[in-house]
């Protein structure tokens, strides 16, 4: 799968990430996080972003995450949407297990 | 007996002086001028802030303290530290009550090296942030309010000047939090803090934007405790200061938290015809007053007093004639300043009468109830209201310690999350209360019960409220948000968190 | 007794602030939604998220209930597939007309359930009727299937198709409400009335859910946490009644006893439905935990 256009998906609410992707020349997903919990999750949060767009099935991309306290179901949904729009593919595996 | 050497001869003999009028330089002269000419000719009022610190004797290393009624309008510390910088000073103590945001300018004073050391209750903003950086070689002192009280009684936070700023004031130096005459800019009802400065501080400079004829009575400072005034513009910004009533929060997680409290309070065996009550200012802990007034409405039950830390819902309680009385150290907003100021039933009361850890009297040891707020709360009930969970410091000690300690039921209260911080976990950042004081935990997800009070678990558990042990609590917090990683703290200590008496209850490191 | 269904409370969709602890305030549904609160552009970014909180949030003993797109949208079909996979305990249809609009979605449901190994028949379904036509239809929709568990009123969308507005009376609703609770009572299935929208005026909340109990309904729409507690309280028994349901139903055990038809209650006869109606307070006085079985004497 490629990443036909930069896309984003998520808000700057309270309890939301705003996820922005788009494609990369390195061989790798790297991802900038800002957040409000940093020292705590930040790990945490940067692994399940990696996590959720290898899930997706991208190899390469950039990742630009704007972290409001969200929760790691809510960091996987909004991946999986950008991913979606950046691919322009509505494909999702809803069966496996989350 | 007529003077005559009689008369001397027995005055020596009884080793006794002779009246001699005008002989005495200690005593005045009777003055014919009508009083409103003497009083513009003789009073404590000084020329300028310059001038009352050189009168006061105010040298390096010294220390000098302020009250924080002004709360984050206030106008006097900035004003003061400005000035006693131009005039040279350095290595100056600062003991105020508490510390607010409009203090940051502090920051550069502590640079230039004016300031040394920091005794407070509370921290906050800039200033806050630096300190937890590292900004100060001697750490910042935190104390409960009843601690510093009892602290400055016994001496050993020694206070050579204080500065205490007043919303009127009369040549004389009767000094109110209200005013009764001329334009009403600043009010801020209770000086319960400035109180204990006033008694104990070497020199007392008022300040004051409003001066009012004498006397300003009933007075929250007593002239006889004033040694300078001083006239400034303004002593802070109103809208700052105080709004109208604290309104009741509507965020749907604090007033669940609210009502479910105050089933707690209504099944606990605390309340009774008399029970007295005393709740924070905000948030959930302030909207556990609406739905315990439909209690003691619904119930017949008065509160014979409630404590505080007054805002206007309790002034409402009182003025409906559910609470008999009211004690007030702290006025939070507009009407509970103006109903300490006409209501004779609403007393002013200062630190020491409110939570001195040394007098059963105090005024905390005759609580029945108190619901009080939290940042974080551990699995051993210890509570945190001074570091965020970002370790950084934000908040402030308050009556926290002293009211857990004299309240026969301490409750807390505080949502299982705020976003993705869990509020009930294993360790707080900072022990600013420790759990062997706290009874209750109430979170929108559970209620929990030390298990030093198995009597209240019992009551609480016969009226269907379920009770939670508190490890599940903080489990089912992580559950959600995952396991937090430990904060890069540094080595530097940058705070003493003390307990009333002031033996240290925790260390703030810095923050890297 | 079957489920309560007193209060459903409205999740949109794409707030993930709100769905992280959207039980916590009791109410006996909770209804995500996917439809009319989410923006056309954000349908797919609500459905992601709304599928990752079911999967990975806990929501107590609420109903989790999910309002999907209509099938004739481009997100009908994905929502179904992704409420189902899951794990939605009922899937709400938004203004539905025919009882064919229910055999469609239960098609679709069906396939999912089969594709995902979910048992068939597990995920429920309730109708959100929103037009004249659907309560025309009320009947057959609310036998269209077995899966169906509930049928709602949706006034907003149905006052405009009268051509008409709402009002604090609500005349303008009094044929379709009676027609809903006449259809589900038939049906046997539940009826929920649709939201009150001023969240500030508690009384006329108060005033309007005692109106719609009195007419048959079993609960209500809420969409703010606040309004449930008054919900609730006008759906459950007041003291009073239940003592009331008790003494009857010792009278009727009484007469049983003496081996007599003829109930009696302070020197009134007491008819078959009365008692019904008593054995259904109580059932609901405990439900509700108005009464609790071991503070019995």
């Amino acid at each position: 799968m490629k990443i036909t256009t930069p896309a984003s998906a998520g808000t700057m609410e309270s309890g939301d990430i705003m996820i922005e992707i788009e494609s990369s020349d390195q061989r790798e997903v790297e991802v900038v996080l800002k957040s409000s919990v940093a020292n705590e999750f930040g790990k945490q949060i940067v692994a399940t972003i990696r996590n959720a767009v290898e899930e997706f099935g991208l190899e390469y991309a950039v990742i630009n995450a704007v972290d409001k306290g969200a929760l790691d179901c809510t960091i996987r949904a909004r991946v999986a949407a950008a991913c979606q729009r950046a691919t322009s593919s509505t494909a999702f595996d809803w069966g496996k297990n989350a | 007996m007529t003077q005559d050497q009689a008369f001397y001869t027995a005055l020596n003999a009884l080793n006794k002086a002779a009246y001699v009028p005008g002989e005495n330089p200690r005593l005045y002269d009777k003055d014919p001028v009508p009083l409103k000419n003497r009083m513009a000719r003789e009073n404590k009022i000084v020329e300028s802030l310059e001038k009352a610190v050189e009168l006061s004797g105010l040298q390096n290393g010294m220390t000098i303290s302020f009250h924080h009624h002004f709360r984050d309008g206030d106008h006097i510390v900035n004003l003061v530290m400005d000035t006693l910088a131009r005039m040279g000073f350095r290595d100056l103590r600062l003991a105020p009550s508490s510390l607010s945001d409009v203090h940051a300018p502090l920051i550069q004073h502590i640079k230039n090296g004016v300031i040394s050391h920091i005794e407070t209750s509370g921290c906050r903003g800039a200033l806050a942030k630096a300190v937890s950086q590292g900004l100060m070689d001697d750490p910042m002192v935190f104390r409960s309010h009843g601690g510093r009280a009892a602290a400055i009684e016994e001496d050993e936070i020694h206070i050579d000047v204080a500065f205490l700023g007043a919303s009127s004031c009369d040549p004389f130096g009767n000094a109110n939090g209200y005013s009764r005459e001329g334009e009403e800019k600043s009010m801020c009802g209770s000086l319960g803090y400035a109180r204990v400065d006033a008694q104990y501080a070497d020199s007392v400079i008022v300040l004051t934007d409003n001066i009012v004829g004498y006397p300003n009575v009933p007075f929250g400072i007593s002239q006889r405790l004033v040694d300078y005034i001083v006239c400034v513009d303004d002593v802070g910004d109103a809208s700052k200061i105080m709004t109208g009533a604290t309104r009741f929060s509507t965020n749907p997680h604090d007033l669940m938290i609210a009502e479910m409290t105050s089933n707690v309070i209504v099944h606990s065996g605390y309340f009774y015809e008399g029970f007295s009550l005393q709740t924070g200012s905000g948030g959930a802990s302030l909207a556990v007053t609406r739905f315990l007034r439909e209690a003691m409405i619904e119930k017949n039950i008065h509160a014979s007093f409630a404590l505080g830390g007054i805002t206007g819902a309790m002034v409402k309680l009182l003025e409906e004639g559910l609470v008999s009385r009211l004690l007030d150290v702290q006025s939070f907003d507009l009407d509970a300043a103006q109903s300490l100021k006409n209501n004779r039933f609403h007393q002013q009361i200062d630190a020491n009468y409110y939570a001195n850890p040394y007098r059963r009297g105090a005024a905390v040891n005759q609580l029945d109830v108190v619901v009080l707020s939290a940042l974080e709360v551990d699995t051993s009930f210890n509570v945190n209201v001074l570091t965020g969970s970002d370790g950084v410091i934000r908040g402030a000690v308050g009556g926290h310690p002293d009211t857990a300690a004299g309240a026969s039921l301490a409750i807390v209260v505080c949502p299982l999350m705020r976003g993705r911080m869990p509020c009930v976990r294993d360790h707080v950042n900072t022990i600013v209360t420790p759990g062997n004081t706290v009874d209750v935990l109430v979170t929108d997800q559970g209620i929990a019960v030390n298990p030093r009070r198995p009597e209240v678990a019992e009551r609480l558990e016969k009226a269907h409220l379920k009770v939670t042990p508190i490890e599940e609590l903080a489990r089912r917090a992580e559950r959600i948000t995952g396991k937090p990683d430990p904060l890069p703290f540094g080595d530097k200590v940058v705070g003493i968190c003390t307990y009333r008496d002031g033996s240290v209850l925790d260390l703030i490191r810095n923050l890297t | 007794m079957s489920r309560l269904r007193r209060s459903m409370l409205f999740v949109p969709g794409n707030n993930p602030g709100m769905m992280s602890d959207a039980h916590i305030y009791g109410s006996d549904a909770l209804m995500f939604d996917l439809e009319d609160s989410v923006t056309l552009r954000e349908k797919d970014a609500a459905r992601l998220l709304v599928y990752h909180a079911l999967k990975t949030i806990h929501y107590g003993d609420c109903e989790r209930v999910v309002r999907v797109n209509p099938l004739s949208t481009p997100f009908g079909k994905a929502d179904i597939e992704a409420m189902v996979a899951a794990g939605a305990q009922v899937i709400r249809l938004p203004k539905t007309e025919t009882a064919q609009d229910i055999l469609d979605m239960e098609a679709e449901i069906e396939r999912a359930e089969k594709q995902f190994g979910i048992p068939i028949g597990q995920t429920r379904m309730m109708a959100a009727i929103e037009g004249a036509l659907g309560v025309v239809n009320a009947y057959a929709i609310a036998t269209a299937s077995p899966r169906l568990v509930a049928i709602a009123l949706g006034a907003e969308d149905y006052c405009a198709n009268l051509k008409t507005s709402r009002s604090l009376e609500g005349s303008e609703l009094l044929y379709a409400r009676g027609a809903i609770v006449v259809a589900a009572r038939a049906a046997r299935i539940d009826c929920i009335d649709t939201v009150f929208s001023d969240v500030n005026n508690e009384d006329q909340l108060i005033k309007e859910t005692q109106a719609i109990k009195q007419l048959g309904f079993d609960g209500k729409s809420v969409i703010n946490p606040r309004q449930i507690k008054p919900v609730h309280r006008v759906f459950t028994p007041t003291q009073k009644e239940i003592a009331k349901a008790n003494r009857i139903l010792a009278a009727s055990r009484e007469a049983e006893a003496r081996g007599s038809g003829v109930v009696a209650l302070d020197g009134k006869m007491i008819d078959r439905p009365v008692v019904i109606r008593a054995e259904r307070t109580l059932e609901l006085a405990y439900a509700s935990r108005a009464v609790f079985e071991e503070d019995e004497v």
